[in-house]
């Protein structure tokens, strides 16, 4: 049957959806054409959940502030799950939401992420600053419930979900079910949150009839791959892109999706599964006195301890719920002593890993079992996507920087980022899936001029955006930030960018190599020097990226970026100014 | 000099186009130099660059590796420090020998046409680099491109008056023929010369310079280790009593050629007549002046001055010079050349002075763990109050050394083992070779990191036949452009792939006969099957006092070469 679908950028559909209805149409007969039409039609009617207009009430609203993607996924997950039970939802986001409409909730779900040292996402911002602010209204009559998002290898592991709960219960609303702090492995904690939530509202709330027969569609997945059935990429390509003598080590690795279904843009983020180095796993198990044949329960499966450790779970960075855990069944005197002062432990944590805590404060009744139990799970690793699909066909690139460090006397290494640099054997494969991150896109656009910082990996998107940007012909000025130590072995695809540069995709181009003269450069100088014209470009509605180093170069860039602005229109107008760049999301951030 | 309108322009090679448009060698190298995106100048502004002196390379050895990171190529550069007649002072070597180890390699590589050649500097560094070198008195402006180079003349330590005074005839040349344009000391040195009474002009070259190179050399007889006959224009001193009369002039050599381009070979120049020594200036600015204006400009491997002399005669070339000097040069003065190697170790000069000549391998000075040459000879330059003159087989000589000082160096050179490395066969000791990889973009094979372990295999020989005292001139070169002068070795070697070479045989002592290809691309196992057996024929049956050059044409190994155009036939 030869139907011909609209391009994607006529229709609402994503660029995995499209794709997928596109061979789904094309296998179709006539008869089966007729029902899906039919059946759809009907489905909608009855069934889709409000998009979120502006003063569409729902029952319920899901309120979603995320960085990286998780949090909206999260959303569409509660959205679908909701609906299910016959629960109208609406899910909005936070940098969007109008303040005055709090007033007019029932129902205030929020699904929200920290990042950095306790930081909201920068589309939440505004919202936690209303809050916490005087103006900030009472919400006697709203029920509530908070799922944070966070990573507890920080100190501050979920603070803005915390910042909501208390913060919600302060201004009168009711918590109709306790909040939960999920971890980078959230996905069955927050199912578990999920049903809780939804068990308390279908009580409270009068369910309305549905075709209960019907299973709604999820509007999130599309290809069978997701982050709970990674896809195996096949490694096709792994390069040191440093010079010989730099001491960076940055690897470009070039992956397969040849059969995955796997879609992304620029801006979206690679998630892999790693596994522990060996050599790590061997000294852990030797420091512990087990010798990995033991046989422990994983998620209800008999194996091995060693396979477990390698493949499962965390096993160098402490967090602390882990140390608490520990503490629990080590019964070291010094350690309960630790956990009770904060400074020490902040002291003590700082460059150590399971194994100095298992060695520091040994157990001698500790079994395999009761170990791993303390542990957490081995979460994926994300990486800013470093290629556009439409210049490399099923193929997807990351940009890695390995980390490798000494400690306390001990030899360190990233898991992450070494599991690719060292022990990806050639025809190998990755476990990998896509997360589709909407808060770091290229503008709708193509004419909008916009402007990238991003120096050490932070270049990883903009290789992408600029590879879009070539590939579809956009007329938009681009301009690039890149910083890093030397220029002669550390400027991470000089060669593509003189390309650029040449061919005029690339309108100019700024770098700071920090380390080739006595004082040192970084980006924000160079951003400062050419304040008067950036600040043009952003009168001209340039889009604004930042991407990298979350403590120290993000800050510095987003004070520059103020310092610039306020250089125009003043101090106090300055802060207003960048706000409303975040607001209407030509401010885009996508820091680590 | 007069303006060309685009059509004739059109005419001529790209690089006339941009000298045409650089506004007296400017072109956009300031904006080069600041663009922090490449290390690399823009295109034409590489041309241009070689006018002051600089060249742009890359790390040849990194090429491939960088390309597979996405990194553009290591680019560095090399500057050429200009020393008029290889003299120079000890505190301009201890200059050269820090900004050597402050903005380059750690090596100072002595060239031979008796510079200093600086490797390795990245293109941030590049004007500091150039300053200091003109703070030291020096300068590398004209050290490469299309005008005259540094201007040659052989230390000769036996003749240390009639050295003097033919020396300063060498540095009276190069600075004559020196470009005017100010453009250097604007980009380099921040000086502003030009104002609106003060525009630059070149009397002599005119704003498109040379066709080509241009290469001058004094030779004082019976030294001929300036290689005078590879030279564009050569002044033979000719003396009386240790005093300089005047010179014999020679005209039209040059050893360069393409590959594969027969129309291209290297000749040895003519010697068409005597001047009297208060002409030499004269002679040199008319014989610059006919091949600026006669120079072939449409082709560029046909625009040395060899071939306009061969295109048009070197009757011609006596008649139009003779016209222009406005008197006619004399008929030249006999004279004899024995040799064109050096003499190392200690040599007793005039007014109670020594000289001596160290060998430098391949003319890289540089610190080893077996010889620290570069530290010696540094502590020899804080002590020394005499001078340095390269030699123009890559070698130093470190000259005046007054007969109380002598110990003091004697004892320098013992510390830092310096005073055995002649302690060698007469072969190596002749031995020369072109930096080649990693640095020149032309080079096709190695030549001056190979050069010494090919040389290990034929001393092996070379013992064997009982020859390690007789000198032997053997040469490499990574490319036919000749820097190591290899068409003038007795055993010559031209790279033509990696560990492929031509070899060459049969050249003269002195320097006054080319050599014939031998054996073509072959690779180090076949040299020596090839070698082997001639350096044990020549060992056997050679006359007393016979050279190797001249015994492999006797032995009709090859044919002598007579003239630069029968140099391939």
């Amino acid at each position: 049957m030869q139907i011909l679908l609209p391009e994607r950028n006529q229709t609402p559909l994503s660029g995995d959806q499209h794709h997928l209805l596109q061979q789904f149409i094309a296998a179709l007969s006539p008869e089966q054409a007729a029902w899906v039409g039919g059946y759809l039609t009907g489905l909608v009617a009855n069934n889709l959940p409000a998009v979120a207009g502006a003063d569409d009430i729902a029952d319920i609203t899901i309120l979603v502030g995320s960085q990286t993607g998780n949090s909206e996924a999260l959303a569409e997950q509660m959205h679908s799950l909701a609906a299910g039970r016959g629960l109208k939802t609406v899910v909005k986001k936070m940098g969007d939401y109008k303040f005055p409409q709090l007033k007019a909730e029932k129902n205030l779900l929020v699904i929200v992420s920290t990042y950095g040292e306790g930081e909201p996402p920068d589309t939440a911002r505004e919202l936690v600053e209303h809050l916490f602010s005087k103006r900030a209204p009472s919400l006697k009559h709203v029920q509530f419930a908070v799922l944070g998002l966070g990573d507890s290898g920080y100190e501050f592991f979920c603070k803005t979900g915390i910042d909501f709960d208390r913060r919600l219960e302060e201004l009168g609303a009711t918590r109709i079910h306790p909040r939960i702090d999920c971890d980078v492995d959230y996905e069955s904690s927050a199912e578990a949150w999920m049903d809780g939530v939804l068990n308390e509202l279908s009580a409270r709330l009068e369910t309305k009839s549905q075709t209960a027969e019907l299973s709604p569609p999820s509007l999130a997945s599309t290809s069978v791959y997701s982050r709970k059935h990674p896809f195996p990429a096949l490694l096709l390509e792994n390069i040191v892109l440093n010079g010989r003598g730099s001491i960076k080590e940055t690897h470009h690795l070039e992956l397969s999706l040849d059969g995955s279904g796997l879609t992304y843009e620029p801006g979206d983020v690679l998630g892999v599964y790693p596994t522990n180095a060996p050599d790590v796993i061997d000294a852990l198990l030797q420091t512990l006195h087990f010798d990995g044949t033991e046989r422990i329960t994983f998620d209800e499966k008999d194996c091995f301890l060693y396979d477990a450790l390698f493949s499962h779970y965390e096993a160098t960075t402490i967090t602390r719920p882990v140390i608490r855990n520990y503490a629990l069944l080590a019964n070291n005197r010094k350690l309960d002593q630790l956990l009770h002062d904060k400074q020490k432990l902040n002291d003590y944590l700082h460059g150590r890993e399971i194994i100095d805590l298992v060695s520091d404060f040994p157990s001698d009744s500790l079994s395999p079992q009761a170990f791993v139990d303390c542990l957490r799970k081995l979460p994926p690793r994300l990486y800013s996507i470093a290629s556009s699909l439409k210049q490399h066909p099923d193929e997807v690139h990351i940009t890695v920087a390995a980390v490798r460090y000494q400690a306390h006397g001990r030899d360190r290494k990233g898991v992450g980022s070494t599991f690719l640099a060292d022990r990806i054997g050639e025809d190998a494969t990755i476990p990998v899936y896509i997360d589709h991150n909407t808060n770091f896109k290229l503008p709708a656009d193509p004419a909008t001029p916009i402007i990238m910082i991003g120096p050490g990996t932070g270049i990883a998107p903009f290789r992408a955006f600029v590879e879009e940007r070539e590939a579809v012909g956009a007329t938009g000025k681009n301009w690039l930030f890149f910083g890093d130590q030397h220029f002669e072995t550390d400027f991470l695809y000089q060669a593509e960018w003189l390309r650029y540069l040449k061919n005029g995709v690339l309108t100019r181009m700024n770098v700071a190599f920090s380390r080739d003269q006595q004082q040192k450069i970084y980006v924000q100088h160079l951003m400062d020097e050419h304040g008067k014209e950036l600040y043009a470009w952003l009168q001209e509605g340039a889009h604004l990226y930042v991407c990298g180093d979350e403590k120290r170069m993000a800050h510095d860039v987003h004070a520059a970026l103020l310092k610039i602005v306020a250089a125009e229109i003043g101090t106090d107008n300055a802060e207003g100014y960048v706000v409303n760049l975040q607001k209407t999301k030509r401010y885009q951030r996508d820091v680590y | 000099m007069t303006e060309l309108t685009p059509e004739e322009l059109a005419k001529r090679v790209e690089v006339e186009r941009i000298k045409d448009a650089s506004n007296y060698l400017r072109g956009t190298l300031v904006k080069s130099l600041q663009d922090p995106l490449t290390g690399a100048l823009a295109e034409d502004d590489t041309q241009l660059s070689k006018y002051h002196g600089i060249y742009q390379q890359d790390d040849r050895d990194l090429r491939d590796e960088r390309r597979r990171q996405k990194l553009e190529p290591h680019y560095q550069f090399l500057v050429r420090i200009r020393v008029p007649g290889g003299v120079c002072t000890p505190t301009q070597w201890l200059e050269v020998d820090r900004i050597a180890n402050t903005w380059c390699n750690n090596t100072i590589r002595l060239t031979s046409r008796q510079a200093f050649q600086l490797h390795g500097i990245v293109k941030r560094d590049l004007k500091k680099t150039i300053a200091e070198i003109n703070a030291a008195l020096l300068d590398t402006i004209a050290a490469c491109g299309d005008v005259n180079r540094n201007v040659m003349c052989n230390p000769n330590p036996y003749q240390s008056r009639l050295h003097a005074e033919v020396y300063e005839y060498a540095r009276r040349i190069n600075e004559h023929l020196t470009p005017r344009t100010t453009a250097y000391h604007e980009i380099w040195l921040d000086e502003e010369l030009l104002s609106s009474t003060r525009q630059d002009e070149e009397p002599i070259y005119g704003k498109h310079y040379l066709p080509r190179k241009f290469k001058i050399a004094i030779a004082i007889p019976p030294g001929n280790d300036v290689d005078l006959f590879a030279n564009d224009l050569g002044f033979i001193a000719i003396a009386e009593d240790d005093h300089l009369l005047g010179f014999n002039v020679t005209v039209g050599g040059g050893l360069s050629m393409t590959q594969g381009d027969t129309s291209t070979y290297p000749r040895l120049a003519d010697v068409i007549g005597y001047c009297p020594k208060n002409k030499a200036l004269q002679v040199a600015e008319e014989v610059v002046k006919i091949q600026r204006d006669f120079g072939d400009r449409t082709q560029r491997k046909h625009a040395r001055f060899k071939y306009t002399l061969e295109d048009r005669g070197v009757d011609w070339l006596k008649f139009e010079l003779n016209r222009r000097l406005g008197w006619n040069l004399e008929p030249p003065r006999p004279f004899v050349f024995e040799h064109s190697g050096d003499r190392y170790g200690w040599v007793e000069g005039a007014n109670d002075t020594w000289h001596y000549t160290l060998f430098v391998p391949n003319g890289r000075i540089l610190d080893t763990e077996d010889c620290p040459m570069m530290t010696g000879l540094r502590e020899i330059a804080k002590v020394h109050d005499g001078d340095f003159r390269l030699t123009a087989n890559q070698n130093l000589l470190i000259g005046q050394v007054s007969s109380k000082r002598k110990p003091v160096i004697d004892a320098l050179l013992e510390k830092y083992r310096l005073a055995n490395t002649h302690d060698q066969t007469g072969l190596r000791l002749n031995s020369m070779a072109c930096v080649a990889f990693p640095t020149c973009g032309l080079a096709m094979a190695e030549s001056e990191r190979y050069l010494p372990s090919l040389l290990d295999k034929l001393d092996v020989i070379i013992k064997q036949a009982g020859l390690e005292n007789d000198p032997i001139l053997i040469r490499m070169t990574g490319c036919p452009n000749g820097c190591a002068r290899s068409v003038l070795a007795e055993i010559g070697f031209i790279g033509k792939a990696p560990g492929k070479y031509n070899l060459y045989l049969g050249a003269g002592f002195y320097g006054q006969r080319l050599n014939k290809l031998y054996r073509e691309n072959i690779n180090e196992e076949q040299i020596l099957a090839e070698l082997s057996p001639i350096i044990q024929r020549y060992a056997q049956e050679r006359e007393p006092g016979e050279r190797f050059g001249d015994f492999v044409i006797k032995a009709g190994y090859v044919k002598a070469v007579l003239a630069g155009k029968d140099f391939h036939w």
